[in-house]
Parts: structure tokens; sequence; C-alpha cells
């Protein structure tokens, strides 16, 4: 076998280096493990994203989860560019969790394409790089007088072409320079182009592609049951009743192992597992049955008096305390008194669960020798790993991971708690074990985004300048009432000259975890809603009023925010909107920004308001910068994807508590948007950009929830300080 | 545990399962045929839909038992090579964001376009309502129904 493996040192390079050295030796026969084939052949696997089979097939290789955020496409397009082949000319896998790819491997945070964007983009570089050598040996002919395209090397002079599966064998035997030069932009044939997803085809003929589809030889389904109330702790259960019922391999009591940390931070460095009852059977539906005929007895909790209007009134109770002051700019209070005009509002938005389609689940594999295999939906998979390690004890080069589609993410599969529940149960009742999870159990033990309320007090001066700012922060805390150490610098701290922010704690015992664009999904709707009064306060028009606050600065260093981008979008979003536009009453549009996760987007809703109050979207427009987009397709269904969740969020959803317990458990007390009340259009507009790429699985979000209670408010006058809609009455005459 | 023998796919296909199995579980469980899927087990969501006897219904609320003669048809079986033209409208405009969901949303378009060929965009609507999609993805949802109905979206 004489395919070449890029060493693990010479391969770091490749990832983590300049990108002007990328110096590794290569051993002409090296035989390094992990190829593909046993049989001794030409193979060509330069390093780990790509590689040209026997049979002369392109593999290219996905690095991180597909979750439906694009990046199975996006990301082999960077390799496929580099390598100038068409993504209909390859066969695109996606990776296993391989320790060499490291953070390339998160979906998370909008990172995926910034972080593989020239790692990707060297490696297909490299192998082109040595295709082209292969050729300009054996012609005997320069390499400046050969060219690429569609996987082909061609010298042009005597109209020779060789197709890269032709080269392979010669181009495994070659040395990789210090310096490989990228592509200049401005000849992409790919990237900036719109591309199908890859796996398309698979998706509509109902391939296997998701974690609960695979059952390998022998495999039992588990059920986990947990208690009500977070934390509680099964005393007793009706176990051998259970045991006896048909289909039923096991049943018993999972202990808890580590501390239950219900709070993102804490949980991120130390896993644990949370108690409940497992139950192992023969098939989804005796196990369903049998938790269905379940009879525990929960632990007490010092939580389970807790109730949301319990949370309420702590936040009121805490707001009337000094609080932690975290800025204070200027004087806002003096600022206040002697402003023109002046706003006094206080805003609430509630728990979300993260609802994605595919509820959570893990298939959990022992390996003889006390290994695991995982296939795992898992959105950063070096994640389960550790948390196998340290939890259950399973030395980590013993644990593989398969990385299979995600049925949606939004956050919620960034914990590891699937991956150690199926592990659990595998490792006791010794058999692959595939974990369901019932629509129920993860809408009620979901990582929530949580609630948080603000109160804002901010004033103008005579021109609509704005001049005062004094923002309180009830900010979440599960358990604690110490305040979460949050660095003060959201927008809009430093256009304001005074500015004073102080946060206080309302604790309670949801479990938090990342929700889509964290903490702007919060944030945005606070400081926007406030904006919004302001600018009518001031008697400014909306767009107008934040064109001025953004001003003429540059590039803040301490959030790389750059306000002219920010102007740019809205300005974009207003124009392609008809902003300004007369509208009757009943109808109005609304405008708001955000910046989270290196993007900028503005939206404009326009919506109408039937007298008895039915509101109906009639449209979106989305202005976005997230630098160069990749594939205009994936991003143009990143932005209407983000906008209908944040109007399900603001129309339809909460999560409430009582007696300690989330009251919700389906889609008909925690609904989402059903396809009559999506809008006719959301139309997203792109800024043309040559700045390297950030991303979009998160931006598009914050902003669409202020500019719908805009909206409302033009339309109606009815102004809406808290979520969702639906707890409102907004009839009007 | 009873036997049954069910009409899928044009396949008399034999099952030993409980009777009050629902049709989702056996699909998935029994058959391996995955691309039904569970979304909510409570017939909110349409991931779960197939057709029997050409009507779309939700296979979570079907027990095994009461499909005895009845011809079901799933997201395989709709077409050998996965090319139903409802199949290539949801691809020419790519509408899946993590496709979950998809297949319960073509099987209900396909029986929805049988019976009504040539429908206003609030007929497919409502419709697609009782189908939920989390990514978002319903702009291209019913651009692909309006294709697939030769109808310009």
């Amino acid at each position: 076998m004489s395919g070449v493996v890029l060493q693990r040192r010479g391969f770091l390079a490749l990832v983590a280096g300049s990108g002007l050295s990328l110096a590794f030796d290569l051993h002409a026969s090296a035989l390094t493990g992990g190829s593909v084939g046993a049989q001794p052949g030409h193979s060509f696997k330069p390093n780990a994203f790509l590689r040209i089979e026997l049979d002369g097939r392109i593999v290219l290789i996905a690095p991180a989860p597909e979750m439906g955020q694009g990046v199975k496409t996006s990301l082999p397009m960077l390799l496929a560019e580099e390598l100038d082949v068409g993504l209909d000319q390859v066969t695109v896998e996606q990776a296993s969790l391989d320790a060499t790819m490291g953070a390339l491997q998160e979906a998370g945070g909008s990172t995926s394409v910034q972080k593989n964007w020239l790692p990707l983009r060297r490696a297909g570089a490299a192998a082109r790089w040595m295709l082209v050598g292969a050729a300009a040996q054996a012609w005997g002919v320069p390499r400046a007088a050969l060219r690429t395209e569609r996987g082909e090397v061609i010298h042009d002079a005597s109209s020779k072409r060789a197709s890269y599966a032709s080269l392979a064998a010669a181009a495994a035997q070659l040395r990789l320079p210090d310096d490989i030069p990228l592509k200049d932009p401005g000849s992409f044939r790919l990237v900036g182009r719109r591309q199908p997803q890859v796996d398309g085809p698979a998706i509509v003929r109902g391939a296997p592609l998701f974690c609960g589809d695979q059952r390998p030889k022998g495999c039992l389904v588990a059920v986990v049951i947990k208690g009500p109330v977070f934390g509680a702790k099964p005393l007793e259960a009706n176990i051998d009743a259970l045991k006896a019922m048909p289909g039923v391999v096991d049943a018993f009591i999972l202990e808890a192992i580590g501390e239950w940390t219900g709070d993102l931070m804490v949980r991120s460095e130390n896993p644990c597992l949370q108690a409940g009852v497992a139950v192992v059977a023969r098939n989804t539906w005796s196990a369903l049955k049998a938790r269905k005929a379940l009879q525990v007895r929960w632990s007490q909790t010092p939580f389970d008096g807790d109730s949301s209007d319990g949370y309420r009134a702590e936040a009121q109770r805490q707001l009337g305390l000094p609080g932690e002051v975290w800025r204070n700019d200027g004087d806002a209070e003096a600022a206040l008194k002697s402003a023109s005009a002046t706003i006094d509002a206080f805003f609430e938005l509630p728990i979300l669960s993260h609802n994605s389609m595919e509820t959570m689940s893990c298939l959990a594999e022992p390996l003889p020798g006390g290994g695991m295999r995982l296939t795992s939906p898992s959105q950063y998979p070096s994640v389960p790993v550790e948390a196998l390690h340290r939890v259950l004890g399973i030395p980590k080069d013993r644990i593989e991971l398969r990385i299979p589609r995600l049925g949606g993410a939004f956050g919620r599969r960034w914990e590891s708690d699937f991956s150690l529940d199926a592990s659990a149960i595998a490792l006791r009742v010794k058999a692959p074990v595939l974990l369901f999870t019932p629509r129920e159990e993860d809408m009620r033990h979901d990582y929530y985004r949580p609630f948080e309320s603000q109160r804002i007090r901010a004033g103008v001066d005579a021109k609509g300048k704005l001049v005062a700012w004094d923002q309180d922060r009830l900010v979440h805390s599960f358990r604690s009432p110490q305040t979460p150490k949050i660095t003060a610098r959201q927008f809009p701290v430093n256009f304001i000259p005074n500015l004073r922010m102080r946060a206080r704690t309302v604790a309670s015992n949801v479990p938090e975890g990342a929700y889509r664009a964290p903490p702007a999904n919060l944030h945005a709707f606070f400081v926007e809603g406030a904006l919004n009064e302001l600018a009518h306060a001031a008697k400014m028009d909306a767009l107008a009023f934040r064109l001025q606050l953004l001003g003429e600065g540059g590039e803040i260093k301490e959030t790389r925010f750059n306000p002219a981008r920010m102007k740019a979008v809205l300005r974009l979003a207003a124009s392609k909107a008809d902003w300004g536009r007369p509208l009757p009453k009943g109808s109005g549009r609304g405008i708001a920004s955000w910046y989270s996760h290196g993007g900028y987007v503005a939206h404009v809703v326009e919506l109408s308001v039937s007298r008895s109050g039915v509101v109906k979207v009639q449209r979106v427009t989305s202005a976005v910068d997230v630098g160069r987009v990749i594939n205009p397709n994936g991003a143009e269904q990143q932005v209407q994807g983000s906008v209908i969740d944040a109007l399900s969020g603001a129309l339809l959803q909460q999560i409430t508590l009582k007696n300690g317990a989330v009251e919700q458990g389906n889609f008909h007390d925690n609904p989402m948007l059903r396809m009559p009340d999506v809008p006719r259009r959301i139309d997203v507009h792109f800024v043309e950009s040559t700045l390297d790429p950030t991303g979009l699985g998160e931006p598009a979000y914050p902003p669409l929830a202020p500019a719908l209670v805009g909206a409302l408010f033009a339309a109606t006058g009815i102004q809406i300080r808290s979520l969702p809609l639906s707890r409102h009455k907004l009839n009007w005459s | 545990m009873p036997d049954f023998v069910l009409s899928i796919n044009r396949q008399q296909l034999p099952v030993q399962v409980d009777a009050d199995t629902p049709l989702l579980w056996v699909l998935r469980d029994e058959l391996g045929l995955t691309g039904t899927k569970h979304g909510c087990g409570e017939g909110l969501c349409g991931a779960c839909t197939v057709h029997v006897d050409g009507k779309a219904q939700r296979s979570c609320q079907l027990p095994v038992s009461t499909l005895a003669g009845k011809h079901i048809t799933t997201i395989e079986g709709l077409h050998p090579q996965g090319q139903h033209p409802v199949q290539q409208a949801w691809l020419k405009h790519d509408v899946a964001q993590c496709g979950f969901c998809q297949c319960g949303q073509i099987m209900q378009a396909v029986a929805f376009l049988k019976a009504t060929p040539k429908p206003s965009v609030a007929q497919i609507d409502a419709a697609m309502a009782g189908n939920l999609c989390r990514c978002g993805t319903q702009l291209r949802v019913r651009a692909a129904v309006q294709t697939a109905a030769g109808v310009k979206p």
C-alpha cells in the first residue's frame, strides 16, 4: 500500500500553522495506519481531509457535525475549491471523531466555517500541488505551464489532460514544499455559488442518516425517566413489575455520578450522570409501555415548590435591591434627570426549550476490552469522550465516536447527557443500547434558554441623541445567589456617555444550556426594544435613531464591533423593505439589528393585526453581513430558518414551572409555528464582502423578536415588553 | 406475541409484535424502515406520516392490529430510486436543513397533491399545517409543493 498519510506532526502544522510553513517529511511508501483498503494499490491520501480511492473516486471529508447548518456541504466546498473539483464529482464522507482534527470538528458558536477556512483550503491546495507535480514530472513540463479544472490537470500547449485519479499514485510519491499558495478568492469557482446540500438525495428517500436509524445486531432500546423536579432521585420503583413486562430486558435505577450541575459553565468542566429509572427493551414500544407502567417515588428537593410565578416575584424583589454595578460610565442618574425624554421599561423573556425534531438519542456499543463505540449526535464530539472518561472511567483511547446526521441541535447537543446515559446503560446490560427519548422527556429534561428580565431607564436629549442609559439586569443563575461573572460590554456600551449596568441574580432550579445565539437571544430583545421605545419618545424614525446612535466611529476593539457594518445592514434591510412607506392602521413595520458571533444582521418585520388581535407576519426583510458567504444557498436557509425559529419563540413559546416541575410536554402546549403562520416572504440580502467568513447559524436569530415587537407597536400602538405574544391580548380599535 | 402480515410498499411482510404497537415502531424496529420518524408520539408533528390506502396518516397513531388488508406506503416505497416528482421538487429547491422532518413532509405533500393537483398557496398551507419543521424550511416546502404541482412558486 503506497498511499501516503500525513505524519501527525506535519498534519498539525497544516492545521495550526501560519499557512506559510508546511514542512513535513513524506516517505515514498509510508504505511501509516488509518488508510482505507488493505491491498497494495495506489490510493492517494495526503491528509485526513481527502483521498483518491483505487477506483478513482475522490472522497472529501466533512470534519464537523451536520445539524442542518450546512457544514457537510460548505466545508467540503473549501476542499473542493482549492483542489479544483466540482462537488458533483466527489463523494463527501462525514468524519468520525478524529483527535488530529481538534477544533475543526466543533459545530457551535457559528464558528465551523471560520475555524476551517484556512486549514481546509490548505489541505485541498496541498493535494492539488502534488497532483500537478505528478503531471509535470510525467510530461516533462514546468508546473507553471499547467492548470487544473474539475479534477483534471491540463497542459494547454500540448492539449494533454490527465485526471486526478490517473495521477494519484505518482502524486503520493512527492514531497510537499514549505509554501503552498492558496487560490486568490477572485478566482473561486465554487465558493460563493449556490450549491445544493450533499445529503439531499439521501434525505428525500429516507436513508438511515440519523443516530436512531442505526440498528446493529443485538441492539436494545433504552428509555430513561428522570424526576419531574430537576435533581430529584428515584427512591423506589416497581422495577420487578417492569422487568416482567413482555419485551423488557432490564429495568434499574440509574444512580447519579458526580454532582448534578445544571449550570452551563460548571457542567462543561464537570460532567455528571443524572439519576433516573432506565428501562431497556427489545424494541421501542415495549420500552414505552414500561415507561407508562412505571411507578416511582422521587426524593424531595428544596425546589419542590418552585414556580414561574415565584421566579417572577423574586425578580421583582431583587429589583428593589442595590445589585452589583458592572459598569458605570459618566453619570447615568444625572443624565436621566436632564434628558428631554425618557423611558422606563421592564422587559421579560421566558424559558425556552430546544425542541429539535429529533429528540435526544445516542447509540452506545460496548467494545471488547472495555471500550465503547458511540454513534453520538454531539455538536462537539470530543465532549462525550471526555465525559465518558471522567464519569464512567472508560479510557479515552478506547472510545470511538461516529458522527451521524443531527436532527437539529440549536445548542442542545453540546451536552453529554445523552452520550452518558446510553453508555452507562450499555455497560450495565453489556449490549449495544440505543437511547431513545420520548418528546415529553425531551421537553421536560432540557438544558434550557433561561429566563431573564431587565429594567431599562434611558433618555435622549432635544436632538434625539441617546445620552443616558441605566440598565438593571436580572440574570438567571442555577441555584446560586451569586451573580455570574459577565463582562459588561454589550451594545450600547461605548455609544452612550452616561451608562450604568447593574446585575442581580434570580436563582432557579432550571438547568441552563446554550440556546441558539446565547446570550444575544436575550439581550437583543431588551436593548433593541428599549431603542425602539426611545426612538418613539424622541419622535424619531427607528432607523434614523439607530443610525445616529451608531455614529461615525470605527471598530470597537473590545468587541470587534464595527458600527459601519451595522449601519450598512440596517440601510440595506430598510431599503429592501420599503421602510418609510406608509401602511394603514393595523399594519406596521419594525426594525432591529444585532451583532453576535461575528455577524451583523438587521431585520424589518412587516405585519398586520386584526382588530381581534390576530397577528399575521406578512414579510420579513433581512440584511446580513457575515463576510464572504461560502454557500449562498445554505446561508439563505440559515437566515430564513433563524427568522422562523425566532418567530415561533416570540409568538408562541414558553416553558413554565409549577410545583417544581416543567408544565409543558409536547407540541400541544409548547407549540411551534405551523405553515399557515409562516410569512409568505422572508427576503434575505447579503452584503457582498471579501472579508474572511464568519458564521451564520446564530446571528440572524436575536434581532427578529424586537423587530416584531416594534412592528406591533407601529400597527396598533400596543407596546409589548414580554414574550410570548400569546400571553397578551392584542385587540385594538 | 401475535403475528401480523402487513402490506408495505407492495410487499407482504410478516411481523410478530403486540397488537397495540403503532405502525411507526413496527416500521422502525421490526422492518428496518427508518425513514419514518418519531417527532412527538402524539400525532402533532407529522414526522411519522405514511400512506394508508393512499391517504396520509400519522403512523404513531395507528396500532398494527387496525391495518389488516390495508396498503401502506412509506417514504422508502414512494419511488424505487427516490425520484418521485415530489422528491425531485424537494431536491430542486433544496428544501431540507437538518432533514429530520422531511420524509413526513414529502409523504404529506404526495397524498395532498393527488387529491388537490392544482392547489392555491392557502390550500398548501392548510394541507401542510400538520407537519412541523423546527429548522424553518417552510418557505421552500411551499415552493417545492408548487413546483411539484406545476404551479410557479
